[in-house]
């Protein structure tokens, strides 16, 4: 950053204009999230009034025609599918990263990315038709019902990892070659080099990669619709069908009608205060580790 | 023996980094390798051009192309510039502890993890009705737009931040106006990031399927307008897969098609920035 | 029924040149709430209008016809009412105890608010929360592809659907219920004991438009279209 109050540097009216145009876009896009929750907000109201908070962790379960709104076994299904699916992603997204930097050979380097890349653009729909075809039988035979959390981890890992592989081998692309240079004179062998060298180095873009991809699996609905069965309960183990809370939106906002409908919204804010916790913890962990650099 | 344990680790790292490519490259290739299996007999040029007919299990999916271009096109009209001019912002014009900055960069962490659906019903209730626009392919271009809009920011601004400061110096000594260093020396450093951005920002909108139910629509017939209800591509896939019996087939090869479409984008956007970038480039 | 109205509505352009038909999809429910907010001019409903809508005005077009699928590969033929219901409630477990092979029974529900389940409910007498499903499914064809990928998977879905996949190879048997066969026919002439109509809604008294197109909706004029989706055109 180049400036200062005492600035020595020629004012120019270029800069003025984009400094103002750049506020502006920056605003619109920042808006955009209060936007939203105002709509949630609007449309969760008359749950709250009717139901109330506290119903929503203490009802018997989800039985919306009863007036019964448990939402806790559907959050533990959305915990347990976005973490079980990021603890795969994370190692394999960012192996795929370094394999396409430094291991690969130019000729498979390429159509290997491109290959990420495309999958990078493939509707969920047909990730969770291929799940429901081929990955849920398969998971039957070995252990009925099928349709369960391990389908949604696997499926959930198979579409964030190139999100993740992606944004980590940007970052990696942009790291000086005179890094690389220094590291090979000091002697390192690749691994070496990519241990302590180059990851730390592509710390903040392994973070938002690994971040992106969280997102992407808290906020996946269709995939996860097709194939983890539905069932709205706590899973006890990996073969049992789950509920998420964007499943269930998906499944029952076309056909519910007034307080109803208005649960829905609230289980949508429960995951927007599901992100923002854990947006507040990578931030916090983000300003640690900066801090712990400039130490 | 340093040598011999370092040895030993490289080879061990060497193999695990083949495996866990391989194995990924193995499982798509089987996604493909399905979808190929199951719709190859359908594809034909007819049936890329073609209007569907008897409820999508016979024709083809020309309107349906149509529609997802011209939705995914103002997608990315939109959201490129908001983006890229958000990500400068946040990435040259604010520091670490900067209110304003943070607030935004906050908010887009939270947006990114939106669900769709949540959006598709923002989207209904703010372009499609508060705005009037009704269930049109404008509606659906603005409602991913804002999807989009959070990945690009973040990879734009994460490549932003990466190029090291001996640039700006650079520039300021020579008497560069803050515009002239932004597009002229920042912009095609962070090239890669940017073009990271914008594909996995355009993949996500051609991938999109719940956002677009409520607010483009279902309609399969020939756009006349933006404010006409058009049918993209995954809900056309989405639709015969799960509500017409027998359009199996269909799907498959609707799949195709846009993996191919994807193809197209995927190489021609990096040719495009490739382009630029050896154009603009300063040598390092 | 989407997929059937947009059928009968590219015809109804085509013999009407200059009017448009847009068809927008999202379940029985959503039809009314949408014709009674203004959203759109005609509802499609999977079912008989309520008590509580009576202040609308319904035309049926078709009937369809609600039958339980089993795996082609499922030595059960038949079930009773009451297995049925044992079933679903979770009191039998495994295929065995209905003369089926020993392995676990996997229930397939549909999601809340669907009119198939309610009808499916009403007809059982049972009320959702009687029953222990391993699976529950949104669409009709998400609930095939399931008991195709599972052969020991019972579920149940329109007939309109799952009788054309069963003729063009898909591996599902239809279970006769009380002994009548779900069959197009079966449902065509009466017989079938879980049928549903599907009505087009309108708020008011339909005029103009939206009355011609909803008489073409009844006519023999659209009876192939009816046909090819599997459902029983009126009589």
């Amino acid at each position: 950053m180049i400036s200062s109050s005492s600035n020595i540097l020629p004012h120019f009216h270029s800069d003025h204009s984009l400094l103002w145009g750049l506020r502006f876009l920056a605003l619109i896009a920042g808006s955009l999230l209060l936007l939203i929750v105002m709509f949630l907000l609007q449309e969760s109201w008359p749950a709250f009034q009717h139901v109330g908070l506290r119903s929503f962790f203490t009802d018997e379960g989800w039985h919306p025609s009863e007036d019964l709104y448990l939402l806790t076994p559907m959050l533990w299904g959305t915990l347990w599918a976005s973490l079980g699916s990021i603890m795969l992603a994370a190692p394999l997204g960012i192996g795929s990263a370094v394999f396409i930097q430094y291991y690969a050979p130019s000729f498979l380097a390429k159509p290997y990315r491109r290959l990420i890349e495309l999958l990078a653009g493939i509707p969920s729909v047909v990730f969770g038709l291929w799940g429901l075809v081929v990955l849920v039988p398969l998971i039957a035979r070995w252990q009925p019902p099928g349709p369960s959390l391990l389908a949604g981890i696997l499926i959930l890992f198979l579409m964030i990892l190139p999100t993740i592989t992606l944004v980590v081998q940007a970052s990696l692309a942009q790291i000086p070659v005179s890094v690389i240079h220094h590291a090979t004179a000091l002697g390192l062998s690749r691994w070496s080099m990519i241990r302590s060298v180059i990851l730390p180095t592509a710390k903040a873009g392994i973070f938002t990669g690994l971040f992106l991809g969280v997102a992407r699996a808290l906020g996946e609905t269709m995939a996860i619709l097709m194939v983890c069965g539905n069932v709205v309960q706590s899973p006890s183990h990996l073969f049992d069908p789950i509920r998420t809370l964007t499943a269930n939106i998906a499944l029952e906002v076309a056909y519910a009608l007034g307080t109803h409908r208005s649960t829905l919204f609230v289980s949508g804010l429960l995951l927007m205060a599901m992100i923002v916790v854990f947006v507040v913890m990578a931030e916090g962990f983000r300003h640690r580790e900066a801090n712990a650099h400039t130490k | 023996m340093l040598t011999q344990s370092k040895g030993i680790q490289e080879q061990c790292s060497t193999w695990i980094v083949w495996g866990s490519a391989i194995l990924i490259a193995l499982s798509f290739l089987s996604l493909l390798g399905d979808l190929l299996w199951h719709g190859w007999a359908q594809l034909s040029w007819s049936f890329v051009f073609s209007p569907p007919q008897n409820a999508g299990r016979e024709g083809g999916i020309g309107p349906i192309l149509l529609s997802t271009g011209l939705i995914v096109g103002i997608c990315m009209a939109i959201a490129l510039p908001i983006g890229l001019g958000t990500a400068i912002f946040l990435a040259e014009y604010t520091q670490g502890h900067h209110r304003f900055g943070r607030l935004i960069r906050g908010s887009l962490d939270v947006l990114a993890g939106v669900p769709s659906i949540v959006f598709g019903l923002f989207g209904n209730a703010l372009f499609c009705q508060a705005l009037g626009l009704g269930f049109s392919i404008l509606s659906g271009g603005l409602t991913l737009a804002c999807m989009v809009l959070p990945i690009i920011i973040r990879t734009t601004e994460e490549s932003f931040r990466a190029i090291t400061f001996d640039q700006r110096f650079s520039a300021a000594a020579l008497g560069f106006s803050r515009s002239t260093t932004v597009g002229c020396i920042l912009l095609p450093a962070a090239m890669p990031g940017l073009l990271a951005g914008s594909l996995l920002g355009l993949g996500r909108a051609m991938a999109e399927t719940a956002a677009l139910i409520f607010t483009s629509g279902y309609v399969d017939r020939m756009p006349e307008s933006l404010l006409d209800s058009g049918r993209a591509l995954s809900i056309h896939i989405y639709d015969l897969a799960m509500n017409v019996a027998g359009g199996n087939p269909n799907a498959y090869a609707t799949a195709l098609v846009l993996v191919g479409l994807l193809l197209i984008i995927n190489f021609s956007a990096s040719w495009m920035a490739e382009k630029w970038t050896t154009l603009n480039q300063l040598p390092t | 029924m989407a997929p059937l109205i947009s059928e009968i509505g590219k015809r109804f352009e085509t013999l009407h040149p200059g009017t448009r038909v847009d068809v927008q999809t999202g379940g029985s429910s959503r039809g009314i709430a949408d014709v009674v907010n203004g959203l759109a001019d005609i509802g499609m409903a999977s079912r008989a209008l309520k008590p509580q809508e009576h202040a609308l005005h319904g035309a049926i077009i078709a009937h369809d016809g609600i039958t339980l699928i089993l795996h082609q590969d499922n030595p059960v033929h038949d079930l009773t009412n009451e297995q049925i219901k044992a079933i679903y409630t979770g009191a039998i477990t495994n295929w065995k105890t209905v003369g089926g092979l020993n392995a676990p029974i996997t229930v397939i529900n549909k999601a809340e608010g669907r009119s198939t389940l309610e009808l499916f409910l009403q007809y059982f007498s049972l009320s959702n929360r009687q029953i222990r499903a391993h699976v529950v499914i949104g669409d009709n064809e998400q609930g095939i592809k399931t008991v195709e990928g599972n052969p020991h998977a019972i579920g149940y879905v329109s007939i309109g659907t799952v009788q054309y996949d069963a003729r063009h190879g898909v591996p599902i048997r239809l279970l006769p219920l009380q002994h009548i066969p779900a069959t197009l026919e079966s449902v065509r002439n009466g017989t079938f004991p879980l049928s549903r109509p599907l009505t087009l809604v309108s708020k008011t008294l339909p005029t103009g438009l939206t009355e011609t197109f909803i008489e073409f909706s009844r006519s023999p004029a659209v009876h192939d279209l009816i046909l090819k989706q599997y459902f029983a055109p009126l009589p």
